[in-house]
């Protein structure tokens, strides 16, 4: 493969398992106007990792999530599953990979045709690609209820009949049901009530280590992410603010973005010291004109002369520990 | 401090196709002047219904009060006339919902909106409402607020357009304010900005405020005293420092159990709450968290328990605290050991 410039930096021991470089998705909303969702991004994921990626809505999360299993084709940049770069195969392979892509969404009352049954949902994938029939189909279906916690006679009902977190298990099933090695769940848990989000959590990570997968997971509550994710990047308006591994994001958050992010967060402990909250003056800005130079400077606290002028660029400031800012 | 607000035994129920559903079954709790006091529960614990009904805004059918009294300032408002509830309640209660497009006239400007309230309650002329109603957006911190005042909601962006609701209710000088889930919607930046503004407003102006949400986080934040509802029913109540460090009902051990722990350095594994919420057609005879409770007793399944007393304005509706059932810090302990023994097998 070409020699280039990694945002992960060297080479490491840990296999990559999807390599996004710089991936643009830019949508054309009107005559002129280009909404640049995503941006140049940079990212390896890594076999077996989970890497949360967090920001705001309108920051190109869902998007790059969604470009990434192929649910939209990049307006540029290249995706690396397994080496093998997904958009210049041919169609079969390309097939192929994606079976083993898959995507979780967030609405699971949105997500799940209301017309068909649990077990024909779920069997979607496994129907797509021919890989059971008859018996062997049915007994799929009854293994993968299972496996997410629900039981077999779930599969003769309508989603109607389930409880919110009950129909983001069978969302899983569908996801599981064609043996991904990679799956992208596009914000699982922000629709259910928190002690159904625990359920699902754990569920989750029990998969992860039962079928050997790899999460890219998608959210805005940091609490959460900070939980399930080995590395974590933070978007901001189309770009990848900072990364590093996700004790480090929360010990030591680098750029003013990642500062006001965590120190948003409510504590749930009402003795909590009172720290300086860093309140983020104003709104973030329209996706359709971002501010030149540094995506943030509007909000940011430090923003100096360069941030208008200059694009910061991304660099690893500490071990494994990247960020675009002036300050560093 | 003096009584703002009284709710006893209130009992609501709504007729749907499928039978009656029992959505608040006898609730009980008091509002003081100047104080924040939050809701909590999951969708359906009855939290929305409870303060929709104290504002008069449950249709009727099909919602019935099936019993109850609610004294504001210590009037009935319960079951009195739409007039009547406008005189007692007039412009003395505001509230803020959840989605703020929704809730926001989308052909009409934010100004007038905002406006519209103080000349009905305020019996200011059109000016002079004008001329407070541009307070009110600098108040609740929107910039060029005499810009704004001409803009449309959709010309806000959804922080603004809260921060727009907030200076709705806010703009009678109302001595309640409820905020039902009022930064859900929002991201967390901006939820920070709003739950600032709330605190700032509530210093300032000693609004008393209804608070719910389902984040403990922002009920450990903002509020005095926290109501936890399930099924329709209060099952504990306190200050937030009993709540959070002297908790006494599984439920709420289940609730602070599932929340990630953001400061601590090791991954906890989380304890979820097995099961789903209570079906309200037909709850269950006893306590309706017992089919989900780890602790449960056969008398839980058979007879309601009562609330018990376990300090100073701390209620907690569960048989454990009765002095026959085993201890329940015991059984908390010995919970809490195992999870962290389950954490570090992981």
């Amino acid at each position: 493969m070409v020699e280039r410039i990694e945002e992960t930096g060297k080479a490491h021991t840990t296999e990559n398992l999807v390599e996004i470089h710089s991936l643009k998705k830019y949508f054309n909303i009107k005559k002129d106007v280009t909404v640049k969702s995503v941006d140049d991004i940079s990212i390896s994921i890594r076999k077996g990792e989970t890497f949360g990626l967090v920001g705001e809505s309108g920051s190109g999360k869902s998007t790059l999530g969604k470009t990434v299993v192929g649910l939209q084709a990049p307006t540029s940049g290249e995706i690396i599953y397994n080496g093998q770069n997904v958009l210049q195969l041919d169609k079969e392979t390309q097939r192929n990979v994606n079976k083993e892509m898959q995507i979780i969404f967030q609405d699971p009352h949105a997500s799940l045709n209301p017309r068909m049954r649990v077990g024909d949902i779920i069997a979607e994938g496994i129907d797509a690609y021919k890989l059971f029939k008859g018996k062997d189909r049915t007994n799929r279906i009854y293994e993968l209820l299972a496996q997410v916690g629900l039981r077999p006679e779930h599969a003769k009902r309508f989603p109607h009949e389930f409880s919110g977190g009950q129909r983001q298990r069978i969302g899983i099933a569908r996801a599981l049901a064609v043996e991904p090695k990679f799956i992208v769940a596009d914000e699982p848990i922000s629709a259910l009530d928190v002690s159904i989000q625990a359920q699902v959590i754990n569920l989750m990570e029990e998969l992860k280590e039962s079928e050997g997968l790899t999460y890219l997971f998608i959210a805005h509550d940091l609490g959460m992410v900070k939980h399930i994710s080995d590395r974590i990047g933070v978007m901001y308006l189309g770009k990848m603010m900072e990364l590093s591994n996700s004790d480090d994001m929360f010990r030591n958050p680098l750029h003013p973005y990642t500062q006001a992010l965590l120190s948003a967060i409510p504590k749930a402990n009402p003795r909590a010291v009172k720290r300086e909250r860093i309140v983020l003056q104003g709104d973030p800005p329209s996706p359709t004109a971002p501010p030149s130079g540094c995506r943030f400077r509007t909000r940011c606290p430090h923003a100096m002369e360069i941030c208008a002028l200059q694009e910061p660029q991304w660099k690893e400031v500490e071990d494994e520990h990247w960020v675009a800012c002036h300050l560093y | 401090m003096s009584r703002l607000l009284d709710v006893n035994n209130l009992k609501v129920n709504f007729k749907t196709y499928g039978g009656e559903v029992k959505a608040v079954r006898d609730v009980s709790f008091h509002v003081d002047k100047g104080e924040v006091v939050a809701i909590v529960g999951e969708s359906g614990s009855g939290k929305s219904v409870t303060v929709q009904t104290i504002m008069g805004l449950i249709p009727m059918p099909p919602g019935i009060i099936k019993g109850g009294s609610i004294k504001f300032q210590g009037k009935e408002i319960l079951g009195v006339s739409k007039r009547e509830l406008r005189k007692v309640k007039g412009s003395k209660i505001g509230m803020i919902f959840q989605d703020p497009m929704t809730s926001l006239n989308p052909t009409m400007i934010v100004g007038k909106q905002i406006a519209e309230g103080v000349i009905a309650h305020q019996k200011l002329s059109k000016k002079e409402a004008k001329i407070k109603a541009i307070e009110m957006l600098k108040l609740v911190g929107i910039p060029n607020a005499e810009e704004r005042y001409n803009q449309y909601p959709h010309e806000f962006s959804g922080g603004m357009r809260q921060r727009a609701m907030i200076a709705i209710a806010l703009a009678c000088n109302p001595e309640l304010l409820i905020a039902d889930e009022p930064t859900t919607a929002l991201d967390v930046t901006i939820q920070a900005q709003v739950l600032e503004l709330m605190k700032d407003i509530q210093k300032k102006t000693d609004t008393a405020i209804i608070l719910i949400t389902h984040d403990l986080g922002v009920v450990a934040e903002t509020a005095q005293r926290v109501i936890v509802m399930y099924g329709g029913m209060m099952v504990e109540s306190g200050t937030v420092y009993e709540l959070f460090e002297n908790p006494r009902h599984p439920y709420t051990w289940g609730l602070l159990n599932s929340i990630p722990d953001v400061e601590g350095p090791e991954k906890k594994k989380l304890i979820p709450i097995e099961g789903s919420p209570p079906d309200l057609f037909s709850p269950p005879k006893g306590c309706p968290f017992a089919p989900r409770c780890k602790f449960a007793m056969d008398i839980c399944v058979e007879e309601m328990p009562g609330n018990f007393e376990i300090g100073e304005g701390h209620l907690a509706k569960c048989w454990l605290n009765d002095s026959r059932a085993p201890k329940v810090e015991q059984v908390f302990a010995r919970e809490e050991e195992k999870a962290i023994a389950a954490g570090s097998e992981k």
